[in-house]
């Protein structure tokens, strides 16, 4: 099995606390792999190490067979990766067609000609004059913009010309999972798409996240309603303290005791394991 | 009946549009150890910035020993005998130990009092004492827990309100801190703790509540939680075959 | 060797000076991570008081000194009052925009109460020298040492030892938890605010009677040169102000010796800019950096802008060029040519600092590059101005975005520190470079404008001209808006984070958003060359570049239509009224500081 992303060794230290050490993951094209793990576990700083928000202290990143440690995260996203963020972060003022439409930035080509050294001024000066090609590329992306806001039915099309700050919490999810379709993404990492949601909305997120599955897209997800998450993965990863202490099938993980130690912590003053032991 | 020392009343609170608690009612008895329990973003912390005035709710009360707290400056909050554990410890970072002790009886003028409460603190915390004109920002995570709950009880507080004290921790520190959670509280000290840790927390605990997505779901006391399968659901999810 | 030693004790007097306001401003930093901008304010008061003091009641130095101390502490109370604790909560960068508004308040009401021109500050010390090693130092020198360490030692006594000063370094390092510890932390913040005021008069005292002289305008100065001394010892970090101050001062001093007074800002900013982008922490910046936010980001408050109807548009576009054939009267016309070279800068910093989020405090520099090249070429090549504007617009296109592009990288408030050093340093260039720019003595004889032959004179020639290029810069910003490229820089402005995580290179838009909005700014100062015939380094101060400031927040961040009307209302209305041009100023602070407050979205919102 080909792997789409692959992980070593990854290690980030903040000041004396290490808030991810010697991660191994890699994720399959096609596959569901989901990080779970308490509060503080690093499971975001992963998907920033992932993304290139942040830069590892160690270990490498493989994605599609390229090396993306350390590097730029518009680079990263240029290579086809797309996150959306735990506390979501939309584009306030822009209105949810725009937001949608920044998420496929990096397809632009006929407004961003690769002309060397002028490119920037000859893409001043497409925005500007709009000859035909420019004006057909943004008329396909809006089509495409209306086809991705129609995944979440009736949810965001009326809305799309509002605000993304006037949009109820979960609107503003769902316009960032938008924004990430639009990148056309070969693998899409979701951090806690459901944050904040009510069950009826969750239940729609979790249908939609499955229906983006069955049409083949990688997912890599971090989620805390965990019967979300047995439900979608074909793989879940727990992290604890920043180590991986269980990876494996759903159910399987669900029940290793050292998992639940960590969500739950040990039964008993005294009883302490005496350290999370990464899974070899 | 007497009126319990911490009670929150029908606690309405708003993120922008998302609510964090739905009605949220509970109650600290005076000199009990209560724990409010819950997995990730279930509103734990709120609860306790609620509590201390850093975020206001929408509707609802928090009296303290029968006066209304909500509403009050956090200061003022601080002043009326509550004291602050705060999550991820929060010590001042370019002060040394002592002196973060010293912020912690900010509250206090009775200058030979503090004196001997400083020497209390270094008796019931031995490894801070090892550390006293160290900056507190270059300690482990475990000492500087210590260190916090040292500041906290500078104050001389009737009710410590503590935000995941063992968050971050070795599990030998985190047994560590709870044993010395007990023992603060055999002292006289009221405690409300915010954890994650429920298997633990509910060692110590006389009661607890279970907090999912801002609400109540689960309450009693810790001896009858302890066991109950539905804590772990809260956390886990669904019913677990066995 | 006698003049090293002069020159060195020269460098310390005026680093201890710098010290007193540089401290200031760091407790201030410390405590509210407020740059405060109307530090500068209180400085000159301190000064003026002192003045009057001496003046009026002939006060012994003691008793001024205490006067000076009091009453600065009550004004810097005064200003936490007002820049800071209302705007708790609000973005950070609303305080920040509220000092630059009660300085612009305090600045004027010092120059209505005591009028511009400068004083003699006389001081009643003895006048004996002591000879050391060739150099001297004199009564004064001492007393400012000794006020400077004197200082810093109190300062440090009380932060050390006493439960206020505990309250203080507790909120500054961590502002919850010290809230958690029962600190009334707008208490705290009220007193660091009346310390750092009390030391900001002293100096201002002192240094008016160190050079025998004080005048209003020393305001904005000081504040730099504390800035520039916190950012070398580390913002918000008191003894590496201290450092930071005294380093200045002897680096100030040593360039005057080597290349003469006019260099010595020079040295200040162009330091300024070389920390900022190789050291923003600066010498003793051992903490982590603050924390990054966007600063303008964050100011676009969510507002639906107001949007008058395509018709409506054109109408008053119709009518403000048709305007002249009704009303002929020449200063109506000019008061309007004005608003419309406002209006042009205004839309070059509206698409800077509200579409693109890159907030900008040095744009009259950029006039000042297009007034220089357009005014150098026809002067000195004799080229027709039809030619030289747009000229005056590529190259201040170029060169602004070339002296702007390394603090594309900063972000929080070191971008509004760094750009308004970049704009000093465009008029100290120009004060400097004798050889191309005739230094002080200005550029005279600037012919006027002309097209093909035909000269503009006439008022309605020129009103016509600047409206229809105002028309035609706006039309195109407009266009640019609605493309992909409108979109890119908004949505960097709203979550640069966000924006990256989505492919888009920060520095290439920021950078296309500069050079477009140089070309505006540029022709705007070249138009303005041509009509004054004469300018200098002086003619585009750092006071356009704030009034440019406010015109944008008034008509709303980003919005088109709203940066002209904010030209009209502040450049037009005062002129119409026929306001006197310290209450003109007046009003601008007080209009900037109530927008903050009340309406920060402006008049017809953000885009």
């Amino acid at each position: 099995m080909s792997m789409l992303l692959e992980i070593k060794g990854l290690t980030r230290r903040f000041g004396g606390v290490t808030a991810v050490k010697d991660f191994d993951l890699a994720v399959a094209e096609g596959e569901l792999v989901s990080l779970i793990g308490p509060n503080g576990a690093g499971k975001t700083t992963s998907f920033n190490l992932i993304s290139g928000l942040d830069r590892p202290d160690a270990g490498t990143i493989v994605f599609g067979g390229q090396s993306i440690g350390g590097m730029a995260p518009e680079a990263i996203a240029a290579l086809g990766l797309a996150r959306t963020f735990q506390h979501g972060r939309v584009f306030g003022n822009l209105s949810v067609e725009d937001n949608v439409l920044v998420g496929a930035h990096t397809r632009l080509s006929a407004v961003r000609p690769r002309w060397p050294v002028i490119g920037p001024l000859g893409e001043l000066a497409l925005a500007l004059l709009r000859p035909r090609a420019v004006k057909q590329e943004e008329q396909a992306l809006r089509a495409e913009t209306r086809d991705i806001l129609a995944l979440f039915g009736d949810r965001l099309i009326p809305r799309l010309d509002h605000p993304a700050y006037s949009l109820s919490y979960a609107n503003r999810r769902r316009v960032e999972i938008a924004r990430a379709l639009a990148l056309k993404p070969r693998i899409l990492l979701l951090d806690e798409p459901t944050a904040g949601m009510n069950p009826t909305e969750t239940g729609e997120m979790q249908a939609l996240i499955a229906a983006l599955k069955s049409s083949g897209l990688t997912i890599l997800l971090i989620e805390h309603k965990l019967d979300m998450v047995m439900a979608l993965s074909d793989r879940v990863c727990v992290l604890d303290n920043g180590a991986k202490i269980a990876e494996g099938a759903p159910q399987d993980v669900r029940r290793d005791p050292a998992v639940i130690e960590a969500y739950l912590g040990h039964s008993g003053i005294g009883q302490a394991r005496p350290q999370p032991e990464p899974v070899a | 009946m007497t009126e319990p020392l911490l009670r929150l009343d029908r606690i309405n609170t708003f993120y922008g549009a998302v609510q964090a608690h739905f009605d949220l009612s509970l109650e600290v008895g005076r000199g009990r150890i209560v724990c409010l329990l819950g997995g990730n973003a279930s509103g734990k912390s709120t609860t306790m910035k609620v509590i201390l005035g850093l975020v206001s709710p929408r509707s609802g009360t928090v009296t303290l020993d029968g006066a209304e707290i909500s509403g009050l400056p956090t200061h003022r909050i601080i002043r009326a005998g509550v004291g602050s554990v705060p999550e991820a410890r929060r010590i001042f970072p370019l002060m040394t130990v002592r002196e973060n002790l010293t912020m912690g009886a900010y509250v206090r003028s009775d200058r030979r009092a503090i004196a001997e409460d400083l020497a209390r603190m270094l008796e019931l915390f031995p490894r801070v004492a090892e550390r006293l004109d160290q900056r507190a920002g270059t300690l482990s995570g475990g000492e500087q827990q210590m260190v916090a709950m040292a500041r906290a009880l500078m104050g001389r507080p009737r009710l410590i309100c503590m935000d995941e004290p063992t968050m971050g921790l070795s599990p030998l520190f985190v047994d560590r801190v709870l044993e010395l959670i007990a023992e603060i509280n055999r002292q006289g000290v009221t405690i409300f703790m915010v954890e994650q840790n429920a298997n633990l927390a509910l060692q110590i605990a006389h009661e607890g509540y279970v907090l999912q997505t801002g609400r109540i779901v689960l309450q009693g006391s810790a001896a009858l939680l302890r066991d109950d399968p539905r804590i772990r659901e809260a956390y886990l999810g669904g019913p677990i075959a066995a | 060797m006698s003049s090293f030693i002069d020159y060195t004790v020269n460098g310390l007097v005026i680093g201890n000076i710098y010290a007193l306001l540089a401290v200031g401003l760091a407790l201030i930093f410390g405590v509210s991570n407020l740059i405060n901008f109307a530090h500068g304010s209180v400085y000159t008061i301190g000064a003026y008081i002192g003045w009057a003091a001496i003046t009026f009641l002939h006060t012994p130095l003691p008793v001024t000194m205490a006067i000076v101390f009091v009453a600065c502490a009550l004004v810097g109370m005064a200003i936490e009052r007002i820049g800071l604790r209302p705007l708790q909560g609000s973005a950070r960068i609303a305080p920040l925009l509220a000092t630059i508004g009660i300085s612009f308040v305090l600045d004027q009401v010092v120059q209505l109460v005591f009028s511009a021109s400068p004083r003699a500050l006389p001081n009643d010390l003895p006048d004996w020298r002591i000879d050391i090693g060739g150099g001297s130092i004199g009564a004064l020198d001492l007393l400012i040492a000794g006020v400077g360490v004197g200082a810093a030692a109190l300062l440090f006594v009380f932060l050390r030892f006493t439960k206020l000063g505990f309250a203080v370094r507790a909120t500054a390092q961590d502002r919850e938890a010290a809230l958690q510890m029962g600190v009334n932390v707008n208490a705290v913040n009220s007193t660091v605010f009346a310390i750092a005021s009390a030391l900001g008069g002293i100096s201002g005292l002192l240094v008016g009677m160190y050079y025998n002289h004080i005048d209003p305008a020393m305001s904005f100065q000081a504040t730099l040169k504390g800035i520039v001394a916190q950012v070398i010892g580390g913002v918000g970090n008191v003894p590496g102000a201290i450092v930071g101050s005294l380093l200045l001062g002897l680096i100030e001093s040593y360039g005057i010796a080597l290349l003469g007074t006019t260099y010595r800002n020079l040295f200040a900013f162009v330091l300024l800019i070389l920390f900022l982008i190789w050291m923003p922490n600066g010498l003793f910046g051992g903490r982590s950096a603050p924390q990054s936010e966007p600063l303008t980001g964050a100011f676009i408050a969510p507002s639906k802008p107001l949007r008058l109807p395509r018709w409506a548009l054109w109408a008053m576009t119709g009518a403000a060029f048709a305007l002249p054939l009704v009303f002929g009267a020449p200063y109506l016309l000019q008061t309007l040519t004005n608003a419309w070279l406002a209006a042009m800068l205004a839309l070059s910093l509206t698409l800077m600092a509200g579409t693109a989020g890159q907030i900008s405090f040095g744009h009259a520099g950029l006039l000042a590059i297009g007034a220089y090249a357009s005014a150098l070429l026809t002067v000195d090549l004799n080229a027709p101005t039809w030619l030289t504007i747009p000229a005056a617009g590529l190259i201040t296109s170029a060169l602004g975005t070339l002296l702007i592009f390394p603090a594309f990288r900063l972000r929080g408030h070191t971008i509004a520190i760094a750009t308004l050093a970049i704009g000093e340093v465009v008029s100290l260039v120009i004060l400097n470079w004798e050889s191309l720019t005739r230094g002080a003595m200005g550029v005279t004889g600037i012919p006027p404008l002309s097209i093909f032959g035909h000269e503009i004179y006439a008022p309605r020639e020129v009103y016509w001209l600047c409206l229809a290029i105002v028309v035609a810069l706006a039309l195109v910003q407009t266009r640019l808006l609605t493309s992909h490229f409108g979109r890119t820089l908004r949505a960097i402005r709203d979550d640069d984070v966000a924006a990256r995580s989505y492919g888009i290179r920060l520095d290439r838009y920021k950078a296309l958003a500069f050079a477009f909005g140089g070309f505006g700014a540029g022709v705007s100062g070249a138009i303005t060359a041509h009509l004054y015939s004469y300018i200098n380094h002086q003619t585009f101060d750092s006071q356009v570049s704030l009034l440019a400031l406010t015109m944008v927040i008034l008509g709303g961040m980003g919005n088109v239509v709203g940066a002209i009307l904010g030209a009209i209302v502040l450049a037009g209305l005062p002129e119409l009224f026929r306001l006197t041009a310290e209450y003109r100023i007046l009003i601008y602070g007080i209009v900037l500081l109530l927008l903050i407050r009340f309406r920060p979205q402006g008049l017809m919102g953000t885009l």
